[in-house]
């Protein structure tokens, strides 16, 4: 009379202990334990466990509307506590099964979907307008409103375009302090504004900043955030964020809930969305904050900033790769790929025999002695695809290889497999590129 | 100076896979080894170290089992380990990790006023990289992420060059500071006989959860505002196309780039005005 687990299924992900509402469960290892002294047969663990690992050995004594899987999202504080929690509540009063006492999604306290806008240097970075498109079809799904969020100095060039990409609301924080991105001074004033208007979703994109400022607000707001992600929805019946993200290097994907508190915290990465249309000329409400601190509460500061190619930066946060492998035979030959790159704004990257050819310098080396990455398209050039090489580039969105050999390896992972002459074939597809982007830039 | 380095035991991702029957994590054989960013800000605490005298202390958290990591670590010249495990602890997402390695980092702080914390960028089998920055909140102390360069370090102050998408931004920070670092930082050493001779026979300490004053309620799963709700394998990648473009190279390169902007792999953006792109 216990509910057993399978321990080949088990991921140790935690949330059967979470959901067992007399605390039988527990992780030992990284894997699920029962207690069968105290364990009553419920099953909610069962119902939760998103890989099915465990499961009620004998079938429950108790009537079986126990075993109702929306109890807890409809539990109300001011109900009597049903008779299988009652001794948990009682031992533990602060700690009232946090799942049940989820702020109200959707309600007055917590509400709204805010998109930070990452305004550096003179640019927006294009994945916040990504978000205002995402962002829309989460408040859409809600039932609440979309607003952007602005802190930089001498921003105002930015607020209409925050409207034409959809914001109904724009807040603004303009302030000398906040000239160049600094930790400190911007989680400061983001976290002003989350505490005073209290949005129940905020997302920033998966950047350089936002992975460096959103980890510094949720820790001073005490809230959840998951990093990364490549899908966003809503769950229809609790209206909660499910937050997709690739991890374990790729191997796997998982949705992270954030059910305990608010605002439901996420970094999405860039060029996964797709950016929304562009409405010149629309308006919405603006609300401007001060920013109160003085740069004496600050222990940072900037004393210079060296640009530099954007795309050698990143390689395993690049979108686009173009990689070269011995096949391109020569170093004067590397213009081929460079212009390839150069065309889609992607970033140059190759195996680990193209560096020690002395083509490229080992930070632009993909595989396992080099970086992993996980771009939106690999464009793989003459490279013959040794496993080394594979596990350092097959989780990316979209391959395509081009290589003479029909029986290279690299053909197999890829979408699309070009068999030709990568010295006609390239220059062939740079020309075509070069053709349709005209008018823009890939993304 | 008084170095301390957050380090974790992670399994080597290279080596995971899924079983496609399954849909399950093959965990079985997969190697334990430092999370590789965690050991360049080793190596960064030990140079520091090396140049300007102090201590460099290791905190971890995890099973018994990452006491392995830990003894590893020594060997590159670390002076103390300790290892935070309990059965409390686990379950804990970023924000209670954070949370646990802070009140171990606290503890140091009132003893051995710490000035410098190094931490990797993020752990390669989570690649969440909050749990640094998190400590630096509850800490007080100012982050500095993504370091590629430490230019200086003086009683006070530490000047860091940071990577970002645009470019390097020179940093000066007030201590005590913490860093999460990049690979770029620097090389790593090989360990030296005599610390391989001091590791083996060292102990990491073990600290659990009656070592220091936690608030339980703020760690493990029941801690952990996150949870995860579904896992499952990531969409499969099916058998490509293979094209033959022996005989019509640009024909063949036409219809590729075709199919690529009507499948959307690749969007245009128009160009933003006003140089805000």
């Amino acid at each position: 009379m216990t509910v057993a687990v399978d321990k080949t299924k088990c991921i140790g992900c935690g949330a059967c202990v979470v959901e067992c509402p007399v605390e039988a469960l527990d992780l030992i290892d990284g894997l699920a334990v029962v207690d069968p002294k105290k364990c009553e047969d419920h099953g909610k663990c069962a119902l939760v466990c998103p890989t099915n690992a465990l499961a009620v050995v004998k079938k429950p004594s108790k009537p079986s509307d126990e075993l109702n899987e929306e109890a807890g999202s409809k539990f109300n504080l001011k109900d009597p506590l049903p008779e299988s929690v009652k001794d948990y509540a009682q031992d533990n009063n602060n700690k009232t099964i946090r799942s049940q006492v989820t702020p109200v999604a959707g309600g007055d306290v917590w509400s709204g979907v805010w998109v930070i806008i990452e305004y550096t240097n003179g640019k927006v970075a294009p994945v916040s307008w990504e978000l205002l498109g995402e962002g829309r079809k989460l408040a859409d799904a809600i039932g609440c409103g979309l607003s952007g969020v602005i802190t930089g100095y001498q921003v105002e060039n930015v607020i209409p375009e925050a409207f034409a990409y959809g914001a109904e609301k724009v807040y603004v924080i303009d302030h000398p302090i906040l000239k160049d991105y600094r930790s400190e001074p911007y989680a400061e004033a983001i976290t002003g504004l989350v505490k005073k208007y209290q949005p129940e979703i905020i997302l920033m994109g998966a950047t350089s900043m936002g992975r460096d400022v959103f980890p510094a607000i949720a820790t001073k707001l005490q809230t959840g955030l998951t990093a990364d992600c490549t899908v966003l929805g809503i769950d229809p019946e609790t209206k909660l964020l499910q937050q997709t993200r690739p991890a374990f290097g790729g191997n796997i994907m998982a949705t992270i809930l954030c059910r305990t508190s608010r605002p439901q915290m996420a970094t999405v990465r860039p060029r996964v969305m797709a950016m929304p249309e562009r409405v010149d000329g629309r308006v919405g409400e603006l609300i401007q904050e001060e920013f109160t601190l003085e740069e004496e509460n600050f222990r940072t500061k900037i004393l210079e900033f060296i640009s530099s190619d954007a795309r050698s930066a990143f390689l395993d946060k690049a979108e686009i790769i173009v990689a070269v492998g011995l096949g391109i035979a020569a170093k004067r030959n590397m213009v081929i790929a460079e212009e390839l790159a150069e065309v889609l704004g992607g970033t140059i990257a190759g195996t680990r025999g193209a560096v020690e050819a002395g083509w490229l310098t080992h930070d632009q080396q993909v595989g396992q002695s080099g970086v992993t990455v996980r771009p939106k398209v690999y464009i793989a050039i003459g490279i013959s695809g040794a496993i080394q090489h594979l596990v350092g580039m097959e989780t990316s969105d979209f391959i395509i290889a081009i290589n003479n050999d029909p029986e290279a390896a690299i053909l197999k992972v890829a979408n699309y497999g070009i068999v030709g002459d990568l010295f006609q074939v390239v220059p062939a597809l740079t020309a075509e590129f070069k053709k349709r982007l005209q008018h823009g830039v890939a993304n | 100076m008084n170095f301390v380095v957050c380090l974790k035991q992670v399994p080597d991702t290279s080596e995971v896979r899924i079983d496609p029957a399954t849909n399950t994590l093959m965990r079985e054989g997969v190697p334990s080894i430092i999370n590789p960013y965690d050991a360049h800000g080793l190596e960064e605490a030990i140079r520091l170290k090396e140049k300007v005298g102090g201590k460099v202390t290791i905190v971890s958290m995890g099973p018994p089992q990452a006491k392995d990591a830990l003894k590893k670590a020594m060997t590159y010249g670390a002076d103390r380990a300790i290892l935070l495990s309990d059965r409390a602890f686990g379950g804990s997402d970023s924000l209670a990790t954070a949370y646990i390695l802070s009140m171990a980092l606290q503890k140091i702080h009132e003893t051995e006023p710490i000035d410098v914390v190094f931490a990797g960028k993020e752990a390669i089998d989570g690649d969440t990289a909050q749990t640094g920055p998190g400590i630096a909140q509850r800490l007080g102390f100012p982050q500095l992420t993504y370091v590629i360069k430490v230019r200086e370090l003086t009683e006070t102050t530490i000047t860091v060059e940071r990577k970002t998408e645009s470019g390097r931004q020179v940093v000066q920070a007030q201590l005590p500071a913490l860093l999460t670092v990049e690979k770029e930082l620097n090389d790593l050493r090989y360990a030296t006989l005599p610390n391989m001779m001091n590791a083996a026979t060292y102990e990491p300490e073990v600290w659990d959860v009656n070592s220091l004053p936690f608030d339980t309620k703020q760690m493990g799963l029941k801690g952990s505002p996150t949870s995860v709700s579904r896992i499952f394998a990531p969409p499969g990648r099916s058998g490509g196309e293979i094209m033959d473009a022996m005989n019509d190279p640009s024909g063949v390169a036409a219809t590729v780039v075709q199919k690529i902007f009507q499948q959307n792999i690749i969007m245009v953006s128009p160009l933003a005005k006003g140089g805000k792109r």
